[in-house]
């Protein structure tokens, strides 16, 4: 087995891990440091971000609207020392994307320019036109090349966290383009893996967010924060849930039922008016306007299609130009995918889920509980969004820390010893393990693509957008029994090369696992916050749930929940109010 | 309209002897379909060792070029139906070795990527502000339609030139090169001229214009590489009239 080694890994290259690089790079140039990613960087599924990224610029914004706003909009789960953090950070780093060349949109005087977005006060998301993501994927990418020390391992696919007496050493990684099974050890590891969207049938996220870090750092036995918050975004398109970005309705749009009205004004999100008005009906949180479709729908006032039911996004009266201008990527999707052109027509749009809010549980600065082990991003659950995460404020996130991921890793690698070598045994353990389970498997007739279809409408069932004890507890059992099932598997494909079918194979194993802490948090909390709406539990229960759930993982059965304490610092949990 | 067409893959494995081959499989015809579905529909459902790389499947992310019944394409933005009544052929892009029937090594296009120097470089003490660089929408609009390129490759595929030497730095790094030049808050030019100007640089260029045509984002390689030319010709005059360069 070949063995590498180097101070730090990043696995993920993505925004959060490119961002940690560069601030691992620039904290010590000595140290040894290297990307882990199953796809090239510039592939991650940051480029498919769209509307923008939330930073007070504006002269008459504020640092403190921005925490508040984060902080109602996340129904008060978001850790307050976290969110204080980012909104006192996140201006410094949008910056620096600027000096490192991101083509934000301008001012006609050459300052940035910035959009009203979902539950923000103020104008405050920076864009790149309706192609944010992209951008700042792109830019730290390319900046991160001026960085020769930076390695990278691309294309190549983590399967196993070294762990050795609660030390973290590494990790072991197939390669694509060649099968070959390495032991990459690390005095540090940094998990940037991104979010886990593709549990689910219908959702935004590219196919290759399956969640793997979560997986990797739960298996390790690092725990999991906050998993049954998830985010439905109210506006993707309803056969291939490609995202309609916010920033439609930040620029003016409408959100209408069959009949043609605003009902938005219906659920408490104020009343209509022709120009956007903040926090209110359009510019509502992405919770609330979800929920509202729900209710909508069942009122019998959605439109009914052959990808279920939907609403209509009308952006005609913004006009040709301003489409052009400020939502080019919006119009080519609606061209390509839909076959409509929002100029002319109304875009159908359904809520479909987009973002998970949990993730790895850290600190502020980036460190799990696993010594040795950071996570930054989609991926982590630091927490800044708590229940409902804010349009905008994630680009932001993995920039902010991203960075402080970096810097602490950094400070730690710097003092830590070598790798024990007792892990290089754990290491060959997992390269028999991958060779007799998947490899050289030759009974088996449970079908990837089948128990992943199961998997992911059991989870839709289980733990859509309003969820209950019985849903949830249906779907507790039937990820039980395909976690069950997936020991029966058979794969076509043996081959050590490229061999996309074990990719997927371990990805769904890991997702089975994901899938369950999501689940078995969601029973536990048995209140409504949030993304998190239990009709068995209608209410948000102070009292008992200001607080995260932490999933620990069982070897057996289901993973242990347990409750960590929400930080407050300045704002008392309150009623969310929009658009009164 | 059909409710089924056919798709032949070409395949092709290091691991197997013989000459890379097509397999048949037929697919159903779903309205709004693109060549990526069906290619996703065979790998689930009728031969899991289907070999291709997507992600996004909405245009961005540069992952799943190919070459459909000739012509490069995006596949998760071709539609099936355009192909009718089929059947369609899809390969591997062209120019670059094939690692596994779909799939090709892109490590000649990496190390292009990075050799032109694709990140704002600045001159030795050049004040950093401590706000924004002052950018305006016209400066922006400069090297903006260059920014836009998602490294799918296409036009590495496309160029001719590029498929018969394999050292012409291509397309899409010129691009990128460019785009960083033409930025108002760059001022590595000169720089980047060192890469571009060389043998294997934007000479062997001989203006065909394919990679802009097959460009999915609508940049234009291949003007970036003609103004490169340009750039490289005053530099080289420059230097005869005033050799030790007058600046």
């Amino acid at each position: 087995m070949e063995v590498t080694a180097h101070d730090i890994l990043l696995i993920g290259g993505g925004g959060a891990g490119l961002r940690a690089a560069i601030a691992i790079a620039e904290a010590d140039p000595r140290l040894n440091l290297a990307v882990v990613s199953k796809v090239y960087p510039m592939r991650s599924h940051t480029v498919s971000a769209e509307g923008g990224a939330a930073a007070v610029i504006a002269a008459n914004d504020t640092i403190d609207e921005h925490a508040y706003d984060t902080i109602s909009g996340s129904d008060w789960l978001a850790d307050q020392d976290a969110v204080e953090i980012f909104v006192n950070n996140v201006t410094h780093e949008m910056l620096r994307l600027e000096h490192w060349g991101c083509p934000w949109s301008r001012e006609p005087d050459g300052r940035i320019a910035v959009r009203p977005f979902g539950g923000m006060k103020k104008e405050r998301t920076w864009f790149a036109a309706d192609k944010t993501g992209f951008h700042m994927l792109h830019s730290l990418f390319q900046t991160s090349l001026k960085y020769g020390e930076i390695k990278r391992y691309d294309e190549t696919f983590a399967t196993r966290l070294l762990v050795d007496d609660g030390v973290v050493g590494g990790v072991v990684a197939i390669e694509l383009a060649t099968g070959k099974i390495r032991a990459i050890m690390a005095k540090a590891v940094i998990l940037c893996t991104g979010g886990c969207g593709r549990v689910f049938p219908f959702t935004t996220n590219a196919n290759i967010c399956t969640g793997d870090g979560m997986a990797l750092a739960f298996r390790a036995g690092a725990p999991l924060k906050d998993m049954e918050m998830v985010q439905y975004h109210p506006t993707g398109l309803p056969q291939t849930g490609i995202l309609i970005t916010e920033a439609t309705r930040g620029e003016g749009g409408w959100l209408v039922n069959k009949d043609g009205y605003r009902y938005l004004q219906d659920y408490d999100l104020g009343k209509p008016t022709p120009t956007p008005v903040f926090r209110s009906m359009e510019l509502g949180p992405r919770d609330r306007l979800s929920q509202a479709f729900v209710k909508e729908m069942e009122k019998g006032r959605t439109l009914k299609g052959p990808y279920g039911d939907y609403v209509h996004l009308d952006l005609r009266h913004l006009g040709e130009k301003k489409i052009d201008e400020k939502l080019p990527m919006v119009r080519e999707l609606c061209r390509n995918y839909a076959n409509i052109d929002p100029v002319h027509q109304m875009i159908p749009v359904r809520p479909v889920v987009h973002y998970m809010m949990g993730g790895i549980s850290t600190d502020s600065s980036g460190a799990t509980p696993l010594k040795g082990l950071y996570a930054a991003g989609e991926a982590a659950c630091v927490s800044m969004n708590g229940a409902n995460r804010l349009g905008s404020n994630s680009l932001g996130e993995l920039l902010v820390f991203g960075a402080r991921a970096g810097t602490s890793a950094a400070q730690y690698a710097s003092g830590a010893r070598r790798p024990s070598d007792r892990l290089l045994a754990q290491a060959a353990d997992e390269e028999r393990r991958i060779e007799r389970e998947y490899l050289n498997r030759n009974s088996g007739r449970e079908r990837i693509a089948k128990l992943r279809e199961e998997m992911q409408h059991a989870m839709e069932s289980a733990c859509g957008i309003y969820r209950t004890r019985q849903t949830l507890e249906e779907g507790a059992a039937k990820l039980a029994e395909l976690k069950q099932r997936f020991g029966g598997i058979t794969l076509d494909d043996h081959s050590r090369t490229f061999n996309t079918q074990l990719m997927a194979a371990l990805e769904l194993s890991g997702m089975l696992e994901v899938a369950e802490s999501m689940v078995h948090a969601a029973l536990w909390r048995e209140e409504s916050r949030g993304a998190h709406q239990r009709t068995d539990f209608p209410k948000r229960d102070d009292q008992k749930f200001l607080a995260h759930s932490i999933a620990h993982r069982n070897a057996e059965g289901p993973p242990r929940i347990e409750s960590l304490p929400v930080t407050i610092t300045r704002w008392p949990p309150g009623e969310r109010v929009y658009g009164r | 309209m059909a409710d089924k067409i056919t798709l032949e893959v070409a395949r092709y494995s290091p691991e197997q002897d013989g000459e890379p081959r097509f397999d048949r499989y037929e697919v159903p015809l779903i309205e709004n379909w693109m060549v990526l579905d069906a290619l996703n529909y065979i790998k689930d459902q009728l031969d899991g060792t289907v070999t291709f790389r997507w992600s996004c499947r909405m245009g961005i992310c540069g992952s799943c070029g190919m070459v459909v019944n000739g012509h490069e394409r995006l596949t998760c933005e071709t539609l099936l139906a355009d192909y009718l009544p089929g059947p369609i052929r899809v390969e591997p892009l062209r120019h670059f070795p094939v690692m596994r029937d779909l799939v090709v090594d892109l490590s000649d296009f990496m190390e292009k990527l990075e050799r032109v120097k694709p990140w704002i470089i600045r001159q030795p003490g050049a004040p950093e502000p401590s706000r924004e660089f002052i950018q305006t929408p016209e400066q922006l609009a400069e090297y903006k339609q260059y920014s836009l390129c998602i490294n799918c490759v296409l036009c590495y595929s496309a160029c001719p030139v590029y498929g018969l030497d394999p050292h012409f730095i291509g397309p899409a790094a010129s691009a990128l090169s460019l785009r960083y030049n033409l930025d108002s808050r760059d001022q590595g030019a000169e720089q980047r001229l060192d890469v571009m100007a060389q043998h294997d640089g934007v000479w062997d260029c001989t203006v065909i214009g394919e990679c802009s045509v097959v460009c999915p984002k609508h940049v234009d390689p291949s003007l970036a590489i003609q103004e490169y030319k340009i750039s490289a010709t005053k530099a080289w005059f420059k230097n005869l009239l005033m050799p030790g360069g007058g600046k």
